[in-house]
C-alpha cells in the first residue's frame, strides 16, 4: 500500500502547526476585504444598487441585458434573498479580485520564462481537475469555518483561467511588435506595460471572465464550509429536501450569473475594425 | 573614418555553437557544420565599412541571411563573433543600458511588417520611440507632429494604425524611426510588402527624403531592382555569405559570381547603365589642323569607319566628319577638313544613361560622342552597336550584322 494520502495529511498538519501566524494574518486580511465589498454592497437600499448594475448593464451591451437585471435583480429581491446575494456576490468578487492579484502575474512569468511556463501548467491542471470538494478540507484546517476558507477554495479553483488567459494573452503579441519595441531601446518594464499587457488585455479580459464564472461555481460547494449566501439556501434545500428552496437559490445564482457573464465579457475581445 | 564597420560578423543558430565557430575556423562548409553539430551557420564572416550619409543595400534572397545581418548591428539578435563598430566604438561589447542608449539615439529600425502598435494613433505610435525615452509628452508629440509632415502623413494624426492601408502604415513606420533622429536607419524589407505601385511611390520618397537629410542607411531587400535603384552601393549575400560589394553599376557591369550575374540578367539596364561604363576610350579622332584632308581618310581607311568624330588639338569635341563630304573637299582641292566638320551633333556625358542616350540612336549609324561636362573634350565614343545591344536587352553572343541592322530599324 502506498499511503500519499498519509503523508499529505502530515504536510498539511506540519504547514497548519508552522505557518499559524501567516494563516492567521491572510485570514484576516482577506476576511476585511469580503466584509468590506459585502458592506458596500449592503449599505445602499437595494433599488441603488440595481439601479447601478442596471446602468452599467445598459451601458456596456444595452437595453436587453438592462431589463434582464431589473427583473432578475428585484425578482431575487421580492423572493426575500437580497442580503444572501450580496453576501455571494461579494465573496465571487473578492475571490476572483485576489485571484486576478495572484493569476495575473503568474501568467506574465508563465509567458517569460519557459521554464516557469512548463512548471506552472501542470499545477494549473492539478488545480482544475482536482474535485473542488477536496480544497475544503485544508481550507477548514488552516482557515477554519466562515467566509475566508470559503475564499480561498474559491480563489484556488478560480485561479487557472486568469494565468492561463495571461499567459496566451501575452504570448499572442506579435513577435514584430515585441521586435520593433526593443529595437526602440525598450526596457524589458516599457516593452510590459506599454506594449504587451495593454495588446493583451482583450485576452486577459476574457480571463477576468472565466475567473469570475468558476468563482460563481464554487457558491454551494464554499457553502458546506459556512461561507454562507446563496448556497446555503441551495444546500439547506438539498440536505432538508426542500425541492422549492434549491431551486429559489439556484434562480438567484443563475440571475446573478447572467449579469456577471454578460457584463464582464462586454470588456472581453472585439471585433477587429480593420481585419 | 567609417561610420559603421562590420567586421568578421558571424551568426551561428543553434545549440553547440563554440564547436561550429571553431569548425567554421577550420573552413569546413556549411553543410559539414550543420551535419557535425546541428547548428545553422546564418552569417558567415561578414565584415564591411559603411560610409556616413551612405545608402547602403543589403541585397539576398531568403535564408541568405540579410535579416539577420541587419539584427546583428542592433543586436537584436546577438552575433555569435565579431564585431560592429559604430562611431567607433564596438557595439558588441556593450552593457544592456548602454545598448538601449544605442537603439534610442543612434539607430532605428523600420520592419517590413511595420511592427507598429494597433491600440495607438498614429500621433502616439510616431512618438513611441521618444515616449520610450522619457521625453515629456508636449515636446515628444511636437516633434511627432514635424515628422508626421516630413513623411506626408499629416492629417491622420488621431486614426488608429490599423485603419490604414499598408503604404500608409509604413510611412508611420519610417515617421517613428525617423523621430529618433537616428543616425543610422536599419530597414528590414521596408517595401516589400507593399503593392508594387505603392513600393515605387515610396522608394521615390525615400530618395527625395535622403537628399534632403543624408542618413546613414542600410536597407535589406531581396529585389535588386530595388536595391539598384535606391543604393549607393549594394552588398550581395548568399547563403549568409557576402559575395559581392559594389555600386549598382560596378554589380551589372561586372557581376563577381554566376549567382549575381543571374540576378543582373532580369534587371531592367537601360536605367542603370552608363555611357562611361559602355564607352570606347581613346577613338580614332580627325583632329582639326593637324590631320588635313588626307590624313582623315587614311584614318578612315585604317578603321574601316565611314565617319569620325572631329576635334581641336586641345581634344574639344567640334563635331562629325562624314567619308563623303571629306572626299567632296578632296575633289575640290582643299587640304583643311573645317568645312566638312558637322556641328550640333547631340553629345552625351560620362553619366549619362542608356535611357537617356536612346533619342541619339541615328540612322546612319552614327558613334555618340561622350565629353566631358565641363570642359567639352572628346573622353570616348559609343557605338550604335552597343547602344543597340543594351537597349534591346539582346545577348552579344548573338549579334550579327544582319541583327544590328533589324534592331536599329526597329528602333527608328
Amino acid at each position: 500500500m502506498i499511503h500519499i494520502g498519509t503523508y499529505i495529511e502530515q504536510f498539511i498538519n506540519w504547514l497548519t502547526l508552522h505557518f499559524a501566524a501567516l494563516f492567521h494574518v491572510i485570514k484576516v486580511l482577506v476576511e476585511s476585504i469580503v466584509n468590506s465589498v459585502e458592506w458596500i454592497l449592503m449599505f445602499p437600499p437595494f433599488y441603488v444598487i440595481i439601479a447601478l448594475v442596471a446602468f452599467l448593464a445598459w451601458k456596456r451591451t444595452g437595453w436587453g441585458l438592462m431589463l434582464f437585471t431589473l427583473l432578475g435583480l428585484t425578482l431575487i429581491w421580492g423572493m426575500g434573498y437580497w442580503a444572501q446575494t450580496m453576501a455571494t456576490l461579494a465573496l465571487i468578487l473578492s475571490a476572483a479580485f485576489i485571484a486576478l492579484l495572484m493569476g495575473v502575474p503568474l501568467g506574465i512569468w508563465a509567458a517569460k520564462t519557459p521554464l516557469a511556463g512548463k512548471l506552472i501548467r501542470p499545477v494549473l491542471d492539478l488545480m482544475q481537475t482536482m474535485p473542488a470538494f477536496v480544497y475544503l478540507i485544508p481550507a477548514v484546517l488552516f482557515f477554519g469555518l466562515g467566509k475566508v476558507p470559503g475564499a480561498f477554495a474559491t480563489v484556488i479553483f478560480a485561479m487557472p483561467p486568469a494565468v492561463r488567459l495571461t499567459t496566451l494573452g501575452i504570448s499572442q503579441v506579435p513577435k514584430d511588435i515585441v521586435e520593433a519595441t526593443r529595437s526602440f531601446g525598450a526596457t524589458p518594464r516599457q516593452l510590459l506595460f506599454k506594449v504587451e499587457l495593454p495588446l493583451a488585455l482583450p485576452t486577459i479580459l476574457a480571463g477576468v471572465n472565466q475567473t469570475i464564472m468558476m468563482a460563481l461555481s464554487m457558491v454551494v460547494i464554499s457553502a458546506m464550509i459556512a461561507a454562507g449566501g446563496l448556497g446555503e439556501v441551495v444546500l439547506k434545500g438539498i440536505t432538508q429536501l426542500k425541492i422549492g428552496l434549491g431551486f429559489e437559490g439556484g434562480i438567484a445564482v443563475v440571475i446573478l450569473a447572467v449579469i456577471l457573464d454578460r457584463i464582464t465579457q462586454s470588456f472581453g475581445p472585439k471585433k477587429k475594425i480593420n481585419a | 573614418m567609417s561610420k559603421l564597420k562590420i567586421e568578421d560578423l558571424t551568426l551561428i543558430f543553434g545549440k553547440e555553437k563554440e564547436e561550429a565557430l571553431s569548425l567554421l575556423k577550420q573552413g569546413k562548409s556549411k553543410a559539414e557544420i550543420l551535419k557535425k553539430t546541428g547548428c545553422t551557420v546564418a552569417v558567415k564572416n561578414a565584415s564591411f565599412n559603411i560610409e556616413q550619409g551612405e545608402f547602403f543595400v543589403i541585397m539576398g534572397l531568403s535564408g541568405s541571411g540579410k535579416s539577420s545581418l541587419l539584427r546583428c548591428l542592433n543586436r537584436l539578435i546577438e552575433p555569435t563573433s565579431g564585431k560592429v563598430i559604430l562611431n567607433q566604438r564596438n557595439i558588441t561589447s556593450l552593457g544592456e543600458k548602454e545598448l538601449q542608449a544605442v537603439r534610442r539615439k543612434e539607430m532605428a529600425m523600420v520592419f517590413q511588417n511595420f511592427g507598429l502598435l494597433p491600440h495607438r494613433t498614429v500621433l502616439e505610435n510616431v512618438a513611441f520611440g521618444l515616449e520610450l525615452q522619457d521625453i515629456p509628452q508636449k515636446e515628444r508629440e511636437e516633434k511627432a507632429k514635424a515628422v508626421i509632415d516630413l513623411v506626408s502623413l499629416k492629417g491622420y494624426e488621431n486614426q488608429h494604425t490599423g485603419e490604414l492601408s499598408g503604404g500608409m502604415q509604413q510611412r508611420v513606420g519610417l515617421a517613428r524611426a525617423l523621430a529618433n533622429d537616428p543616425e543610422i536607419l536599419l530597414m528590414d524589407e521596408a517595401f516589400s510588402a507593399l503593392d508594387p505601385l505603392i513600393r515605387t511611390q515610396m522608394q521615390d520618397e525615400l530618395i527625395d527624403l535622403q537628399e534632403k537629410m543624408h542618413r546613414t542607411i542600410v536597407f535589406i531587400t531581396h529585389d535588386l531592382d530595388e536595391a539598384i535603384r535606391l543604393g549607393d552601393r549594394i552588398a550581395i549575400m548568399k547563403d549568409g555569405e557576402v559575395i559581392q560589394i559594389g555600386t549598382p553599376e560596378d554589380i551589372l557591369t561586372n557581376p563577381a559570381t554566376d549567382y549575381v550575374s543571374s540576378f543582373v540578367e532580369k534587371v531592367d539596364r537601360k536605367s542603370i547603365i552608363t555611357a562611361a561604363s559602355l564607352m570606347f576610350e581613346k577613338p580614332t579622332v580627325a583632329i582639326l589642323r593637324k590631320d588635313g584632308v588626307e590624313g582623315s581618310l587614311r584614318k578612315m581607311r585604317s578603321s574601316g569607319l565611314t565617319s569620325l568624330p572631329a576635334v581641336s588639338v586641345d581634344k574639344h569635341f567640334l563635331g562629325f566628319v562624314y567619308l563623303k563630304d571629306i572626299l567632296e573637299l578632296k575633289a575640290k582641292g582643299e587640304h583643311t577638313i573645317e568645312k566638312a566638320i558637322i556641328k550640333d551633333i547631340p553629345v552625351a556625358y560620362p553619366e549619362t544613361t542608356v535611357e537617356q542616350m536612346l533619342p541619339f540612336i541615328a540612322e546612319n549609324g552614327r558613334a555618340v560622342p561622350i565629353v566631358d561636362i565641363e570642359t567639352n573634350k572628346l573622353i570616348g565614343i559609343v557605338a550604335q552597336t552597343s547602344l543597340l545591344i543594351e537597349t534591346t536587352g539582346a545577348s552579344w553572343e548573338n549579334v550579327t550584322g544582319n541583327t544590328i541592322d533589324n534592331l536599329q530599324k526597329e528602333i527608328i
